[in-house]
């Protein structure tokens, strides 16, 4: 099956949450005219990222009679959509989020498990962390959502994969740090780096939807990148300027590399859940 | 001392630095509601450079160059500017600051050099302010990173921007991007002087290289050494503790001040939002 995606990679403006859905309704009009089928937009992309006091102000729930997410669903009849916000629960606990738009319909939503709370990043102090990494059921296969900080960490992303997903949509706001000789940020590098590694070691589609554009001295890079399951690059946008970039994977893929490397047929998910007892048992060494 | 050993580790790629902060000034600009830029040109290698990436990201015709000099200044430092502004063709004026400050000068006739000098810092400021409110403009700053860190800058003086574009650039960084811009060598290579009296030089006044607190505040800084390890790398002890104490001691120039906490919600401390709220 050929599937086209759409990378909506967006600059933001901070806390103001009707610009943003503009922007998003603009890119979504863009990319149904080139026949997109699933578009993805980066972390927070509803409200920007740094938001600090702004969180409290800028949630929505992902619900057809929400003034901001109803043209979302709208706009999901014809193309599917990965949209990132602020969702706050009925317990009022504010959580960084993404949901998976389709068909006019929710299909899920995933709260972000891992929230940075060192050097540059303070998102602990706002936000309640994510209690569930899963996969779900699409009508193009199953995937899982990560963001950012989820894929950080091993543990997320090996988790969505043994739950069953085929294709890993991660949204980042992916801050550049770490200069030097090379021509990309030391965090590009890494980003780059994990999330090429997550498309070999799972034999999986890797979408990732970085966002561009500055808030105060904070930069975004950008470079949004599509892996296909042998850990090869489909295609890029390039970095620190918006882009939509669209292009078209064969789902086929999957069985091809799975022919040739059962890494996922042969994984021990007995094994990891005996040790991970085990040691869960025991204090962290 | 002069140890090069850790120069490699402050390579920069310049394509890189170049199109970042372009970016920067022209979207934080743009984003503050203005398109111009105005900057103080000294002839020295920071705000040249500074001229140079804002002559880049907004167009020359979107750049006030304003050369500020007292009496004393030197010749050269006026050509300098000069050679940046007939380089770039930004926009440009020359005003002079000696009939400015000499009253207050003269109503506190034992004021000692140090004094003189912040207060001619100072007034370059209050030109600059006003010619950015004249010009539609948003006054860019020339601080560097090790400037910053040593507190070798006027509070409310040459500190005082809307944007300081190399603030994350150490001296030995400027330096290479400077050369890769196209910056005149002559300016590159000359001692970097705040040009407050005659003969004033930042190293001679800091009492070491830039090269080698560049080095030493790289490994406290970004890579985390104690004072111990850098002494470890090959620093002199009392190097190591000079600088850090200076760090320390002018860390009030790099914050603002001081609010005491009277309300459940104050600024600064938790009344937080960046200044890009809603833009």
């Amino acid at each position: 099956m050929q599937l086209k995606l759409g990378l909506a990679q967006i600059n933001t403006v901070l806390g103001d949450v009707q610009a943003n859905l503009e922007k998003h309704l603009a890119m979504i009009e863009q990319a149904r005219g080139q026949g997109v089928d699933l578009l993805c937009f980066p972390e927070l992309s509803l409200t920007g990222y740094n938001l600090q006091d702004l969180t409290y102000g800028v949630a929505n729930r992902p619900e057809p009679d929400n003034p901001v997410f109803a043209p979302l669903f709208e706009a999901s009849r014809d193309l599917d959509l990965v949209v990132g916000f602020v969702d706050e629960d009925n317990r009022h606990r504010f959580f960084i989020a993404a949901a998976y738009l389709s068909r006019g319909e929710l299909v899920h939503v995933h709260h972000k498990v891992y929230l940075p709370t060192y050097t540059l990043f303070d998102e602990g102090r706002y936000f309640a962390w994510g209690e569930e990494p899963r996969a779900f059921d699409t009508r193009f296969g199953r995937m899982a959502i990560l963001i950012c900080e989820d894929f950080w960490h091993a543990s997320p992303p090996y988790i969505v994969w043994l739950d069953g997903a085929d294709y890993f949509l991660c949204l980042s706001a992916s801050p550049s740090r770490g200069m030097d000789d090379s021509d990309r940020f030391s965090s590009a590098r890494w980003v780059e780096r994990v999330t090429q590694a997550y498309a070999s070691l799972f034999t999986s589609f890797v979408v990732h939807t970085n966002r561009v554009g500055f808030e105060d001295g904070y930069n975004f890079w950008g470079g949004s990148i599509v892996y296909d399951p042998d850990g090869e690059t489909v295609d890029q946008a390039p970095y620190f300027d918006e882009a939509l970039l669209t292009l078209t994977i064969d789902t086929d893929h999957l069985h091809r590399t799975r022919a040739r490397l059962p890494l996922l047929r042969d994984e021990r998910t007995g094994l990891m859940t005996r040790a991970l007892a085990r040691i869960s048992e025991a204090p962290i060494r | 001392m002069t140890t090069k050993q850790f120069l490699d580790n402050l390579t920069i790629n310049t394509d890189l630095a170049c199109d970042v902060l372009t970016r920067f000034i022209r979207e934080e600009i743009g984003k503050a509601g203005f398109g111009h830029a105005v900057v103080g040109l000294s002839g020295g290698i920071d705000s040249s450079l500074i001229a140079y990436l804002c002559s880049e990201a907004l167009g020359p015709e979107n750049v006030l160059g304003v050369r500020m000099p007292y009496q004393s200044s030197s010749q050269e430092s006026l050509a300098h500017a000069q050679m940046v502004i007939d380089a770039l063709g930004i926009r440009n004026d020359t005003v002079e600051i000696t009939p400015m400050v000499d009253p207050l000068f003269a109503r506190f006739p034992d004021m000692t050099p140090l004094r003189k000098g912040n207060v001619m810092a100072r007034q370059r400021m209050i030109v600059l302010y006003d010619q950015s409110a004249a010009f539609g403009a948003l006054v860019v700053g020339t601080g560097n990173k090790t400037e910053a860190l040593l507190g070798y800058s006027t509070l409310y003086g040459d500190g005082a921007a809307a944007l300081h574009p190399l603030g994350d650039l150490y001296k030995h960084q400027v330096r290479q991007l400077a050369r890769a811009m196209g910056v005149p060598q002559v300016i590159i290579d000359k001692p970097p002087s705040a040009d407050l009296w005659p003969g004033q030089t930042d190293e001679g006044e800091l009492g070491y290289t830039y090269d080698d607190a560049d080095q030493l505040l790289y490994l406290l800084i970004d890579r985390r050494y104690s004072l111990e390890e850098a002494v470890e790398a090959g620093f002199p002890a009392e190097f190591v503790r000079e600088v850090w104490r200076t760090v320390r001691r002018c860390h009030y120039k790099r914050v603002p001040p001081l609010i005491p906490k009277l309300s459940h919600r104050t600024l600064g401390i938790d009344f937080l939002y960046l200044r890009d709220w809603g833009t």
